[in-house]
């Protein structure tokens, strides 16, 4: 089996890579990139811990084939912070104890700052709407929930 | 495995007839490259057809609408053009799945996953959709409702694969809705799922209609005694209570731990009743 040979931009940044045919995203960014924020919970699309941007789209990347990111723009959580500046869905996530064990975290974080660029005003119906593709087991949801809707306000009243 | 990732039509039916061992086109990924991991689909190939020039486009045609293979439900949600022409067919797509599947999920995937239980394809059928398939011997248009035939499996030929989708012109006082039972609110697979299109006149006269239901039976089915049911009434109590008896008429459902074959009927019927009242009303007929 050759690998293919893959021209990307990850979080702003030029990246070239070798992978399998059959080999997942997420097992590029985790394995080959060593970029491990991106999470498997199931491998198949219903957790949500994977998730990343592809050309501004939200997905999961443990169905997107590493192939696919060809000439494509990627965005994941270690893009997020800028530096030692984390974003303000970081910043609240921790003051709000919006995360326990911190597993979904990072796929919450990068749907959720997914959500704010497509609706920077959205209801709570919404937010748990576009949430829900992103599974917790520790939460219940709520502080989840409500850091996001006050990032949202935060960031209305900054900009 | 082999990944191939053609440019043009011409070169993706070239590379798929070429192809010797078991090859599976690759659209939104999200059947497909889940059925490969949990070792239910081991192609020797997968050829994605995503970056074929026009498969990402929507484009408007004879007053109606062609849906690249590769488009995804959430940029067909994004179009407001399609979604005010074919509002039941869009939301029918917008409710595959999570934003992050919706991302990546094709209503050509959809179809072509011939899950009886595909909440696109009643839909597509009730909106007489007509899908493009390319092959070796040019491309051939077929009604939406000849694709699946028994779950998971297509009438495609090898070497085939669908192009495009066409939803025709959307007559005038015309409308359309689909509606699915699941036992939650979201991210769920249809218990029941009914597509419904009509037609009324000037006078609010139903002129026209088709029904389909999915995951009542082994691929969706149109049910002509739903739409004979309407057409020529003015989708009355009368009428819709003839179409919910029809539907549970026709429904020819399985029992599993989703439901029992009475529930799945009775909702078949209750499903056509309410997804006829909201095309009434999207066709401009009276309350």
């Amino acid at each position: 089996m050759s690998k293919i040979h893959v021209t990307t931009t990850i979080n702003g940044d030029p990246t070239e890579f070798l992978c399998e045919p059959d080999e997942t995203l997420l097992d590029v960014l985790r394995d080959r990139l060593g970029m491990t924020g991106s999470k498997e919970g199931c491998g198949t699309g219903d957790c949500g811990a994977c998730s990343v941007t592809v050309d501004g789209r939200l997905v999961c990347s443990c169905l997107v084939l590493g192939a696919e990111a060809d000439g494509a723009e990627i965005g994941t959580i270690e893009g997020l912070a800028d530096g030692d500046q984390l974003h303000p869905l970081q910043k609240n996530f921790i003051e709000k104890a919006a995360l326990q064990c911190g597993i979904c975290t990072p796929g919450i974080l990068v749907a959720a700052k997914s959500l704010l660029d497509h609706n920077p005003n959205p209801t709570e119906e919404e937010t748990r709407y576009w949430l829900a593709g992103n599974l917790c087991r520790c939460t219940g949801y709520d502080k989840i929930i409500r850091a996001v809707m006050d990032t949202a306000a935060e960031m209305r009243e900054a900009s | 495995m082999r990944y191939l990732a053609p440019e043009t039509l011409d070169d993706a039916v070239q590379m798929l007839g070429a192809e010797t061992g078991e090859c599976r086109v690759l659209a939104g990924g999200t059947d497909l490259l889940v059925r490969m991991r949990s070792g239910f689909a081991e192609p020797d190939t997968v050829l994605d057809i995503k970056k074929i020039s026009g498969l990402r486009d929507i484009t408007p045609e004879e007053g109606g609408w062609r849906i690249g293979a590769a488009v995804s439900s959430a940029e067909m949600n994004e179009h407001a053009d399609l979604a005010a022409a074919w509002p039941g067919v869009v939301e029918a797509a917008g409710l595959i799945g999570s934003t992050q599947i919706q991302g990546r999920c094709t209503i050509a995937g959809n179809l072509c996953n011939a899950s009886p239980a595909a909440d696109s394809v009643p839909a597509l059928v009730a909106a007489r959709a007509v899908v493009r398939v390319a092959g070796p011997d040019g491309t051939r248009d077929i009604p939406v409702e000849e694709v699946p035939t028994g779950p998971g499996k297509t009438s495609l030929a090898k070497g085939e694969f669908v192009a495009s989708i066409f939803l025709p012109a959307r007559p005038e006082n015309s409308g359309d809705a689909y509606l699915r039972f699941i036992p939650r609110t979201e991210m769920d697979i249809a218990v029941v799922g009914c597509g419904l299109s009509l037609k009324l006149d000037g006078a609010g006269t139903c002129t026209d209609a088709c029904v389909a239901l999915g995951a009542v039976g082994p691929t969706v089915m149109v049910v002509d005694a739903a739409a004979a049911a309407l057409i020529g009434t003015q989708v009355d109590d009368a009428a819709l209570d003839a179409l919910a008896a029809a539907c549970s008429d026709a429904a020819t459902p399985i029992a599993d731990k989703r439901g029992t074959v009475e529930f799945r009927k009775h909702v078949s019927g209750v499903l056509a009743r309410r997804a006829a009242v909201i095309a009434k009303s999207r066709a401009g007929g009276a309350a």
